[in-house]
C-alpha cells in the first residue's frame, strides 16, 4: 500500500502544484478583498472565469491575424495575459463601483453586500455565457493547444522506489508565472507607499483616512489588482487544461475560498501557503483514497477529504494556519 | 419625488398589460385550425447543449414535415420547446408548465436520464406521454409508467456490448473504469463492469469525478499507475474530453472507451488530437450509412444550417412516432381532439414505425423492440467516428 502511494508521489505532487498555485493565486483575491472590507466578494470567481474567456477572445483574435504563427508561442501569451489581467482588473474595479461602494456609502450592512456579491456573480456567468453562445452556440471553448511540449521526468532510474512523473510545458508556465506573481505581489504589499496605504487601511479605514489616505482609491487599488491577478490566472487555467466554460469559476472560485480561509483569511501569505496546500490534498487523495481504504472509498470523496482536514485545521486554529487571532476592537 | 415611483409602476404596468395580449390569442387558435402542442424538453445550454439542441431540432423538423397532414384534418401542430439545463429541478419545473398546459399532449425528451426520471413522475401524474429520443438507464422504463417510453437501446444493453467489445474484440484483460456519479454515468459503467468482469477481464479500479470539474489529473494518475489495457468513461464529452486529453497527457496511448455521452463533435473538439484510438458505443446510429439518411441530414443543414449530430436523427423519430400516435388517436376519436389518455394508449401502440434512423416498436414497457447498439472508433481528430459495429438484440 505504501508502496504504491510513494510510487505515484512525484506526479500527485506535479499535478497537485498545478491546482494548487491556480487556488492560491485566486484566493488571494478573496483575502485581499476581505483584509480591507471584511467582505467576501463571491463574485471573485467568476472574475477569474471572465478571465480566461477574454483570454481566449485575444488569442482566437490574434490567431485570425496570423500572428500565432508568426510569433514565439511565449510573446503570444505575455500579451494575452497582459490583456486579460488589465481588462478584468478593471472589470473589478468597475463592479465595486457599481455595486459595492454605494452600498458602503449609505452604511449598509455586510450581509447585504455579501448577498450583491453572489448576484454579480449569477450575471457574469450568464453574461459571458450568453456571449460565448452568440459566437458558436456553444458556450463551452477549446483554446488552440499552446505549451503541450510533452516531459518525462525519469526518476525511475535514480531513485527506483518512484515511478516517472510527466508534464507538460504549460506546467512550468503556470508555475513560473504565478510564482512571480504571488512574489511581486508581496513586495508590492509589503515594499511600497501603496502597499503600505493598503495595510493601513485594512487595520482601520478611519484612522487611515484621517492620516490622509484616500481610502476609496486604495478599495479600487486592491479590487484592481486582485481581479488583475485572478484574471490572469483564468488565462493560465485555460493555457493548462484547454477548455473553459462559464462556470469554471463557481467550483474553483468555493475552493479558492476555502484556501483563504485554511491560511487565515486577510493574510496574503496565508492564502498562498493554503492554496497549494488544498491542491496538493485533493489530487493526493483522488489518487490514493481508494488504496488507503481498499476500495471503500474512491476519488469521488476527494473534496470530502479535504475538506476534512479543513474542518479539522480550523478546530484548532480557528483563525487559520497564518492568520492572527483578532482582538475585539474598541 | 412621486414620479420616481410613477415611473417604474407604470412601466410595470406596461409589462403586464403587454404579457396579457401575447398570451390571449393562443387559445383561440389560428386560422381557424385546432392547436396541439407537443412539448419538448432538453438541455439547450449548458454541458450537453450540443446534443440537446440536437434534440429540439429534429423535433422540429418532424412537425414541420407532416404540418400538412395534420392541416388537412384541420389541426395545427406547434413545439413547444423548453430548456431542461440537464438539470433534474429545471426539468421537473419544466414538466409542471406541460403538464398544466392543457394544449400540450405529448412530449419529446429528455436526453438525461437523470432528468427523465424525475420529470417522468410529473408526466405520469398528468397522463402526458413522453418519447424519449436518448435516455438509456434502464430504470427509466423500467417503472413500467404507461406514458413513459423511448426509442434508444438502454444501458444494460449498451454497458454490455461495449464489454463484449472490449474484452473479445479489443482483447483487454485489464479494464480502469471511470464514471461522473450521474445516473446515466454510473449506470453504464457499472453494467460495462459486470459484464467484463464476467466476460474475465480484470477490474482494476473503478473511480468517480466530479462533474464541472476540469482537473482529472489525481484520478488518472492512478490510472495509469495501473497499467491498464482500456479506460472506460462512464459520462458525458465535457468531462470525457478532457480525461481523453489528461489521459494521453499523461502518457496513456491504449484505447479509452465510453458511451453515447461521448457521441458528439465536441468531444473531438476538446480532446484534439488525443481522440484517436477512442472507442465508444452509442444507441444513435450513423444517419449517412442510408439513403434516407443522407437525405435527412441534408434537409436539416438547409433548414438550420448545422451539421447533424448523433441526436438530430433521434429527436425526429422520437417526435415521429408521437405524431404517428397522435394521428391514430385523432382518427379514433372521430377526427375531434383526443384527450391525454386517448394519445397515451396510441403512442404506446406504435408498431413498425419506419423512421430515417430506427424503426420503432414499443414493447409493454416502453422500450424499443428494434434499438440497436453502434461502436464506432476515432481514427482521427474528425467528427463522425468510424462506425466499427453493430449489434441488434
Amino acid at each position: 500500500m505504501l508502496a504504491h502511494i510513494i510510487q505515484n508521489l512525484p506526479q500527485v505532487l506535479i499535478d497537485g502544484l498545478t491546482l494548487g498555485v491556480v487556488y492560491a493565486v485566486v484566493a488571494i483575491g478573496y483575502t485581499m478583498v476581505y483584509g480591507i472590507l471584511e467582505l467576501i466578494n463571491f463574485a471573485h470567481g467568476d472574475v477569474f472565469m471572465t478571465g480566461a474567456f477574454i483570454g481566449a477572445i485575444v488569442l482566437f483574435l490574434l490567431m485570425g491575424m496570423g500572428f500565432l504563427a508568426a510569433l514565439p508561442a511565449i510573446l503570444v501569451f505575455i500579451i494575452v495575459i497582459v490583456i486579460a489581467a488589465i481588462a478584468t482588473g478593471l472589470l473589478g474595479v468597475g463592479i465595486e463601483r457599481v455595486a459595492y461602494r454605494p452600498l458602503r456609502k449609505k452604511n449598509a450592512p455586510k450581509l447585504i453586500a455579501l448577498i450583491t456579491s453572489i448576484g454579480i456573480s449569477f450575471v457574469l456567468e450568464d453574461l459571458v455565457r450568453f456571449i460565448a453562445e452568440l459566437k458558436t452556440g456553444n458556450y463551452i471553448v477549446t483554446a488552440p493547444p499552446m505549451f503541450n511540449h510533452k516531459f518525462t521526468l525519469n526518476l525511475h532510474s535514480a531513485l527506483p522506489f518512484f515511478n516517472n512523473a510527466t508534464f507538460q510545458s504549460s506546467f512550468l508556465l503556470v508555475l513560473i508565472v504565478t510564482i512571480i506573481m504571488l512574489i511581486a505581489l508581496d513586495l508590492f504589499v509589503n515594499k511600497t507607499k501603496w502597499g503600505m496605504a493598503m495595510r493601513a487601511v485594512a487595520q482601520d479605514r478611519d484612522t487611515a483616512s484621517l492620516m490622509t489616505i484616500n481610502v476609496n482609491r486604495v478599495i479600487s487599488v486592491t479590487f484592481f489588482i486582485g481581479s488583475a491577478l485572478g484574471g490572469a490566472t483564468g488565462v493560465l487555467f485555460m493555457i493548462q487544461y484547454g477548455t473553459i466554460d462559464p462556470y469554471i469559476g463557481f467550483i474553483l472560485g468555493i475552493k479558492a475560498f476555502t484556501a483563504a480561509v485554511l491560511g487565515g483569511i486577510g493574510n496574503i501569505r496565508g492564502a498562498m501557503f493554503g492554496g497549494v496546500m488544498l491542491g496538493l490534498l485533493e489530487m493526493f487523495a483522488a489518487s490514493n483514497l481508494s488504496i488507503i481504504t481498499h476500495g471503500a472509498m474512491g476519488a469521488e470523496y476527494k473534496d470530502v477529504f479535504a475538506f476534512i482536514i479543513l474542518i479539522l485545521v480550523l478546530i484548532f486554529k480557528p483563525e487559520g494556519l497564518f492568520g492572527k487571532a483578532v482582538v475585539e476592537k474598541v | 419625488m412621486k414620479l420616481k415611483r410613477v415611473v417604474p409602476l407604470l412601466a410595470i404596468i406596461a409589462l403586464l398589460i403587454g404579457a396579457l395580449a401575447a398570451c390571449s390569442p393562443k387559445s383561440g387558435g389560428s386560422n381557424g385550425k385546432t392547436v396541439i402542442e407537443i412539448g419538448s424538453q432538453s438541455p439547450l445550454s449548458g454541458g450537453s447543449a450540443t446534443l440537446g439542441d440536437a434534440i429540439r431540432l429534429g423535433a422540429k423538423l418532424a412537425i414541420e414535415d407532416r404540418q400538412k397532414e395534420f392541416e388537412k384534418k384541420g389541426f395545427q401542430i406547434k413545439l413547444k420547446d423548453l430548456d431542461d439545463q440537464g438539470d433534474p429541478k429545471k426539468g421537473v419545473a419544466n414538466a409542471q408548465i406541460l403538464a398544466s398546459d392543457k394544449d400540450v399532449l405529448a412530449v419529446v425528451g429528455h436526453l438525461n436520464s437523470g432528468v427523465a426520471i424525475p420529470s417522468s413522475e410529473v408526466y405520469n401524474k398528468n397522463n402526458l406521454a413522453m418519447v424519449s429520443p436518448a435516455t438509456t438507464a434502464t430504470v427509466v422504463t423500467d417503472r413500467k409508467l404507461p406514458t413513459v417510453n423511448r426509442i434508444c437501446a438502454r444501458d444494460d444493453f449498451q454497458g454490455p456490448a461495449g464489454a463484449n467489445f472490449a474484452v473479445k474484440t479489443l482483447k483487454a484483460k485489464k479494464i480502469f473504469v471511470i464514471q461522473d456519479k450521474t445516473a446515466y454515468g454510473s449506470g453504464l459503467a457499472e453494467q460495462f463492469r459486470d459484464q467484463a468482469k464476467k466476460l474475465g477481464a480484470e477490474i482494476v479500479g473503478y473511480e468517480g469525478i466530479t462533474v464541472g470539474e476540469k482537473d482529472f489529473n489525481g484520478v488518472l494518475s492512478q490510472a495509469v499507475a495501473k497499467k491498464p489495457d482500456l479506460i472506460y468513461f462512464g459520462g458525458v464529452y465535457a468531462e470525457g474530453g478532457l480525461i481523453i486529453k489528461q489521459a494521453r497527457q499523461k502518457g496513456f496511448d491504449g484505447p479509452i472507451m465510453g458511451g453515447d455521452g461521448l457521441d458528439s463533435s465536441s468531444t473531438v473538439q476538446i480532446a484534439g488530437d488525443s481522440v484517436k484510438g477512442v472507442y465508444l458505443t452509442s444507441v444513435a446510429g450513423d444517419v449517412s450509412k442510408t439513403e434516407k439518411g443522407q437525405a435527412f441530414a441534408k434537409k436539416y443543414k438547409k433548414e438550420f444550417g448545422k451539421n447533424v449530430e448523433s441526436y438530430s436523427a433521434y429527436g425526429y423519430d422520437a417526435a415521429g412516432v408521437i405524431l404517428d400516435g397522435l394521428m391514430k388517436a385523432i382518427d379514433g376519436n372521430d377526427g375531434k381532439k383526443p384527450t391525454r389518455e386517448q394519445v397515451t394508449k396510441a403512442i404506446r401502440s406504435v408498431q413498425n414505425y419506419d423512421g430515417v434512423t430506427t424503426k420503432v416498436s414499443l414493447d409493454d414497457k416502453g422500450d424499443n423492440k428494434f434499438a440497436k447498439v453502434y461502436i464506432y472508433n476515432f481514427t482521427e481528430a474528425k467528427y463522425p467516428p468510424v462506425q466499427k459495429a453493430e449489434i441488434s438484440q
